[in-house]
């Protein structure tokens, strides 16, 4: 038992983090610097960490380990990188679980309430909705057969911001068509992938909350009232205090999860995450509102960042079910609620 | 990277298992009964002489040498088998480890590992809690002696204990956290009064109070330097914060899964809102044991303690507080239980908040000395 990153592991993050810092904005009005944005993807592309979860070499293996993949997608948020990452990263974990190589469709597509990957014909196109398309054309679903699940892929339209100003939405264009050369995908399968996508929106959620704390932190160094720095007021320093701890706590369960979702079974790995999933979407929400708070007056306006973080943290929470969803799925799998099967 | 247990890790969890199989003695929880202050001493004992005790510490002092994730798997195996967690002393271990010289530690240490002597820890007093560096208990120098006047609470154990790691002001002219020192003070001598202190919860044996009145320490047995009493006060604190020292995550873990024994045996008496609050137990004993796991897994890197003790602090004592309010309910469908365990867990929880520094005061050191917001 050590579960200290690996200097690979220590390296990456610095390398994603100094990228982040880089290229991601630094203010609200940098979110419409197209040229600033097509830098970011530009490196993000290159960087090639949307593909760490397609096939190694090895069969089966893919390139990196949920715990890397993790450790970008906490890199990413903390910085609001307003470019896709789950989306392809998610799409690729999927593709192969299916046997293949790679795959065209760069993101997946949720029911629009955002709760469960959509099943064809079960879910209808129009209430089908593909998450972090920013540059995506088409996105896969699920369409149950026999044994398990097919892949399909639907044309997305165009992509449109919603809540999250970091990460688009896409409604579905066309009907399903199949995926040539996939597999099927078991239940296992499917398991173990929703498993790795709640780890990694945990992840998400982790540096939303540190990038929320570092803003509040940052504003009460500089703003003053009373003569004085607002961060040495008590009443203020407990605010982000706690913050800092709500996010060190969801830290401890999301890199554990992305851990098991290579490592445990299916339902153990999917345990795992929704621990992370419940513990972060809640502390997201609270430190998101202390950012705000921390802010007074101009943390009430569209020019201050913590609204971006808080919107991002909404964003993550609600994918695949929040905080009440995945409560729902501790306390069944302690004979506590019927019915688990339903909450994946 | 690994959560999972290596070969030998493995080894020893199944080890454990078979003599936790054999040797439980079921006792209550720590929180709710003097039965298990009474039984604590044999219970380290046992855990002691099978190997199970102070696996973490150098093998000089009577411990393993083992990494601390070692404890993890003690702390993981006692709950899942509904035993008593270990007792908490690690963090007198660690302050004397780190402050005294080679000859008090061997004096002491040993004793204290494995629980031959017991030892109580007379750091706060009536007039300094979390401010304790206003503390006004006096040491004079006399000869080979120091003389010992003062008055203290909160010495945990001290109906039982052999020693008191006491904290005196021997300066009383330098500046308030300059002037004081440690000593091992023995209980059992004239100047040496004890008292026990009945906790909100009825519990008599874990606190007390205890006055010096020209008690006597021998110079010898100062434990670190003269002046040097602050620094390791704050040590013991540090440690005194970190669930992984205390092995407060077995507690949890013990009561919650007993909880949800209960809540399946009742379900109808559950409402949806019981149910969330008990689900927000879950979910945090499960963080706070992970968390300790990355806490542990960061000493392999030599890094003892910190500001971020503050944090797990914080952290134990938010989930300490959600188990107990889990455990109201509890209460409330076993009205008839003659014992009000879930009652007295929860009365009990509240000193969490305020034991070893109180949530403000860890608070401000988490502003202050990790986010680096200037003192208030």
């Amino acid at each position: 038992m050590d579960v200290r990153l690996s200097p690979e592991q220590v390296a990456l993050k610095e390398t994603a983090r100094k990228l982040a810092q880089t290229l991601c904005p630094g203010n609200v009005s940098d979110l419409d610097d197209t040229e600033r944005a097509a830098k970011l993807d530009a490196a993000v592309t290159s960087s090639g960490w949307r593909q760490l979860r397609l096939p190694d070499d090895e069969p089966g293996t893919p390139l990196a380990s949920g715990v890397e993949a993790a450790i970008v997608a906490e890199e990413l948020a903390r910085a609001l990188a307003d470019t896709s990452y789950l989306g392809p990263l998610l799409a690729g974990d999927l593709a192969r679980r299916a046997g293949l190589e790679d795959v065209d469709a760069t993101t997946f597509a949720l029911t629009s309430d955002l709760a469960h990957l959509a099943r064809v014909p079960t879910s209808d196109a129009a209430e089908t909705v593909a998450v972090d398309a920013g540059g995506s054309a088409s996105a896969l679903v699920l369409e149950p057969s026999r044994n398990g699940y097919e892949l399909r892929t639907v044309e997305l339209r165009p992509s449109v911001i919603r809540t999250d100003l970091t990460r688009p939405l896409a409604g579905v264009a066309t009907a399903p068509v199949p995926v040539e050369g996939a597999a099927e995908l078991s239940e296992d399968d499917v398991t173990a992938w929703t498993a790795l996508a709640l780890a990694m929106l945990s992840a998400d959620l982790v540096g939303v909350m540190r990038g929320a704390v570092e803003l509040a932190r940052d504003y009460a160094l500089v703003r003053e009232q009373y003569g004085t720095t607002i961060g040495s007021f008590q009443a203020v320093q407990h605010l982000i205090a706690e913050a800092h701890v709500a996010a060190e706590g969801s830290y401890s369960l999301a890199l554990h999860a992305a851990w098991a979702a290579d490592v445990l079974t299916p339902r153990e790995a999917l345990l795992a995450a929704r621990h992370a999933k419940a513990f972060s979407s809640r502390a997201a929400l609270t430190v998101c509102e202390t950012a705000i708070q921390v802010h007074g007056g101009i943390g009430n306006t569209w020019e201050c960042m913590a609204h971006v973080y808080l919107r991002r943290g909404l964003h993550s929470s609600d994918i695949l079910g929040g905080a009440g969803a995945s409560l729902a799925f501790v306390l069944a799998q302690h004979g506590l609620k019927g019915g688990d099967d339903g909450l994946r | 990277m690994d959560y999972g247990d290596s070969p030998a890790e493995a080894q020893f969890r199944s080890g454990l298992r078979a003599w936790l199989a054999e040797n439980n003695p079921g006792l209550p929880a720590s929180s709710t009964s003097d039965e298990y202050w009474a039984g604590q001493a044999p219970w380290h004992r046992a855990l002691y002489d099978a190997g199970y005790f102070g696996i973490s510490w150098p093998e000089s002092v009577g411990g393993r040498g083992l990494p601390s994730v070692y404890d993890v798997i003690l702390d993981e195996e006692l709950a899942a088998a509904g035993a008593p967690p270990r007792p908490s002393v690690g963090y007198l271990v660690q302050g004397i480890l780190r402050h005294a010289g080679d000859d008090v530690r061997q004096r002491f240490l040993p004793g204290i590992v494995s629980g031959r002597e017991r030892w109580c820890q007379g750091f706060s007093e009536p007039d300094a809690g979390s401010d304790l560096a206003v503390l006004r208990t006096r040491a004079d120098r006399d000869g080979d002696d120091y003389v010992i006047n003062g008055h203290k609470v909160w010495t945990s154990y001290s109906d039982q204990a052999d020693w008191c790691l006491v904290l005196a002001r021997t300066d009383q002219d330098a500046p308030k956290h300059k002037g004081i020192s440690a000593f091992a003070v023995r209980m059992d001598q004239p100047g040496v009064q004890q008292r026990p202190l009945r906790m909100i919860n009825g519990i008599t044996r874990e606190f007390g109070e205890v006055t010096f009145d020209g008690a006597r320490a021998r110079a010898v047995d100062m434990v670190g330097e003269p002046g040097e009493g602050w620094r390791l006060a704050m040590t013991v604190v540090s440690h005194e914060r970190e669930p992984g020292e205390l092995g407060f995550v077995s507690r949890y873990a013990k009561a919650v899964k007993e909880l949800a024994q209960l809540a399946r045996e009742d379900r109808a008496a559950y409402t949806e809102e019981d149910l969330h609050t008990l689900g927000w137990a879950l979910v945090g004993t499960e963080m706070l044991r992970l968390h300790v796991r990355r806490r542990l897994s960061d000493r392999l890197d030599g890094i003892t303690h910190g500001p971020e003790g503050s944090v797990d602090k914080v952290l134990m004592t938010q989930v300490e507080q959600q188990v107990a309010h889990a455990a109201l309910k509890a209460s409330r469908v076993h009205p008839d239980h003659e014992e009000d365990t879930w009652m007295k867990m929860y009365l009990y929880s509240r000193a969490q908040s305020v034991m070893g520094g109180t949530a403000q005061i860890q608070r401000n050191l988490i502003a202050t000395r990790i986010l680096g917001l200037p003192p208030s």
